[in-house]
């Protein structure tokens, strides 16, 4: 077990898997997005109060997801840096952080162009905005931070770190917000919740997940295999490739 | 025989940005015995230093005091060392002697008093002076007292004559010897020709080819 | 062979000795409490001085004010340690570094955190804050302020070794300030308007407690990290 934990955590190693694994990934992304797709905006009912609009939740619901997800998967992979400092996790953590990143920046799109028919506006305080909102900029620190460190596995560390320290405050800010928001606005409907949702509606929201979470494993494949290559392009087994 | 190796390394490798400086490093010191690491500027010394005082984690290879990676023994090791790099770790608004008391703070008193500490380095009559009103070379003397204020049997000194003229450069490979003489290890870098005692003396050359 | 100090004994004296150097470099922590103090006078000059407007947003403006102070103020906590090397010596220390860098932390907030107190009273007068809201304004100070120094411990220590570290460093602790924003300020507020602000000050001491027990951990990893 762990050698075989060990033998996958080798950067050629995962480079060679990785790369047998995205055709299969390419065409499981492709049925499942046009699955989703077809279920939510062609087979699932308009929605009573909203009517069509509402559709966006199928893109908007899945991104915010991901962007939390691949978050917490970061703070995995800063445990592993700094207990084991395997150089896959690494590889991982920062080749996910611009992939979190751009799922928050969707799901911060949509959900302020499905804000503009719900509140007549692109932009309002609303709580999961607001944190989603805050993600960002913590993706972002994390980039940068990862940025202006030369040293790549000294930068890693730090990120591993700050992505620990993240993920502690995730939470905490969340609630935080939440709060905030309650306080604030009183008593308006939040138009992201739903007492209960159709199944012809569920089903393909969880399609577009399942989708979403097959194209994060697919963009990571394709940005730690360059990140690999990157780092190990003085290595002996590069050349011979 | 073996027992009496305090600092060893296995397989030491390091590497800066993507760079390998060394790999497969072994070096093993008995007590009272003292390594000379040499080499070219960039070819690896100051890193190999501070790896060895666990400032700096490296790549692949363990060290090992006593026995033991010092990792696991964290304070317990760092407790026997005693490291001046390039910088002389001193705070320039404080005196002198406040100085040596926050070095006795962090790590193991030693049986001199700081005032005879001082007097050791010739530093005697700078023991309420501001360090920030001292010259270099009384600055890098004063660094150099932590060594003799704290009870450490690892000596780790990263270039220790910079800025040294001849009578303390004389000074301080003396009080080396003492060291050695007391069962003491050092391990140093330096560009200086100076007198050391040979027979407890190991050099490592470092860069070159690779 | 004489012993070590003890870790308390350890804690006190880098704490003293931490005291000291600010004590003799004066002019550079008075710096934070100066630009506090300026960054409130521009808000009535940019929002006009409506007395009922100014007091409504006292308790916000003075909040953030606090932040930005905060933050200004956080470099000072190891950057001359680092340049002069007295950061590795620390780092080399046979004690406990997560204790050591609490110890720095607690003199960075009693020379930079602790003075906004004194000067928040003040400042709450000339916005018109009514002067029943100013002990909970204290109040939050005292706990929130420690909480942006643990915090931001953790900020400078990754940025530390960088040599454009500052504006890195807000991206990376403006964020995790929030929820301290939120409920101060809402506190404060709810002071202000009469109404109970205890569940804020509960959740302030809760997230005091937790930041310091987490974060000079952190904050000592971290720093392992820039020297390295």
């Amino acid at each position: 077990m762990f050698l075989w934990f060990h033998k996958l955590g080798s950067p050629p190693h995962f480079y060679r898997i990785a790369g047998k694994w995205i055709p299969w990934l390419n065409w499981m992304f492709l049925v499942l997005l046009v699955a989703g797709l077809y279920g939510g905006l062609i087979l699932a009912p308009p929605d009573y109060q909203q009517g069509e609009s509402y559709r966006i939740i199928f893109v908007h619901v899945p991104s915010a997801w991901m962007s939390l997800f691949i978050y917490v998967a970061m703070a995995v992979c800063g445990a592993i840096i700094i207990i084991w400092r395997m150089k896959l996790a690494e590889i991982v953590l920062i080749s996910s952080a611009p992939i979190g990143a751009s799922f928050t920046f969707l799901a911060l799109v949509t959900g302020s162009l499905w804000g503009k028919p719900m509140w007549g506006t692109y932009w309002v305080w609303d709580a999961r905005l607001t944190s989603e909102l805050i993600l960002l900029f913590l993706y972002l620190g994390v980039i940068g931070l990862h940025n202006a460190i030369d040293d790549k596995r000294t930068a890693a560390r730090a990120v591993a770190i700050l992505a620990l320290v993240g993920v502690v405050n995730i939470p905490i800010i969340h609630y935080s917000v939440e709060w905030w928001h309650s306080l604030h606005q009183g008593a308006t409907v939040t138009k992201f919740d739903k007492p209960s949702i159709h199944w012809s509606m569920l089903l393909p929201l969880l399609l577009m997940a399942l989708a979403f979470q097959v194209y994060y494993v697919l963009a990571l494949f394709h940005r730690c295999r360059a990140e690999i290559l990157r780092r190990e392009r003085n290595s002996k087994w590069i050349e011979e490739l | 025989m073996h027992s009496t190796v305090l600092l060893q390394t296995c397989n030491l490798s390091c590497m800066r940005n993507d760079r390998l400086l060394f790999e497969h490093l072994d070096i093993g010191l008995e007590a009272g015995q003292m390594l000379v690491v040499e080499g070219p500027n960039g070819c690896g010394k100051t890193s190999l230093l501070r790896i060895l005082t666990g400032l700096r984690l490296a790549d692949g290879g363990d060290v090992l005091w006593r026995g033991e990676p010092i990792d696991r023994l964290a304070g317990d090791y760092f407790e026997q060392v005693n490291y001046v790099g390039h910088h002389d770790g001193v705070k320039h608004e404080l005196s002198c002697l406040e100085n040596l008391r926050l070095a006795r703070a962090m790590g193991v008193p030693s049986a001199h008093d700081l005032d005879a500490v001082l007097d050791m380095v010739n530093l005697y009559a700078y023991g309420e002076t501001e360090v920030g009103s001292l010259s270099a070379g009384q600055k890098r003397r004063l660094a150099l007292a932590r060594l003799l204020a704290t009870d450490a049997l690892l000596w780790i000194l990263d270039e220790p004559f910079t800025s040294l003229d001849k009578a303390s450069m004389a000074l301080f490979s003396g009080l080396f010897e003492q060291h050695l003489q007391q069962q003491g290890v050092i391990v140093m870098t330096s560009h200086h020709d100076i007198s050391l005692p040979t027979q407890s003396l190991q050099r490592l050359k470092m860069g070159g080819a690779e | 062979m004489s012993q070590r100090l003890s870790l308390s004994q350890a804690f006190a004296f880098l704490l003293r000795r931490d005291l000291l150097l600010a004590l003799r470099n004066r002019a550079e922590y008075a710096m934070p409490l100066l630009f506090f103090v300026l960054v409130i006078t521009l808000f009535p000059l940019a929002l006009g001085a409506a007395p009922e407007l100014l007091a409504r947003i006292a308790p916000g403006i003075i909040w953030v004010a606090a932040l930005l102070a905060a933050m200004l103020s956080l470099d000072s906590i190891f950057r001359s340690d680092f340049d002069d090397g007295s950061l590795e010596q620390i780092l080399l220390s046979a004690h406990p570094v997560a204790v050591l860098v609490l110890a720095k932390v607690c003199a960075h907030w009693l020379v930079t955190g602790l003075p906004l107190l004194l000067v928040a009273p003040l400042l709450a007068e000339m916005l018109g804050m009514p002067a029943a809201a100013q002990p909970t304004l204290l109040l939050t100070i005292l706990l929130g302020t420690p909480i942006l120094s643990m915090i931001g411990a953790i900020g400078v220590a990754l940025t530390v070794g960088l040599r454009k570290g500052g504006i890195i460093l807000s991206l990376l602790v403006l964020p995790l300030y929030v929820p301290v924003l939120i409920f101060a300020a809402s506190a404060t507020e709810n002071a202000a308007t009469g109404f109970d602000s205890s569940a804020q000050i509960y959740m302030l001491v809760a997230f005091l407690f937790l930041s310091t027990s987490l974060s000079p951990w952190a904050t000592a990893a971290a720093l392992r990290m820039s020297v390295s």
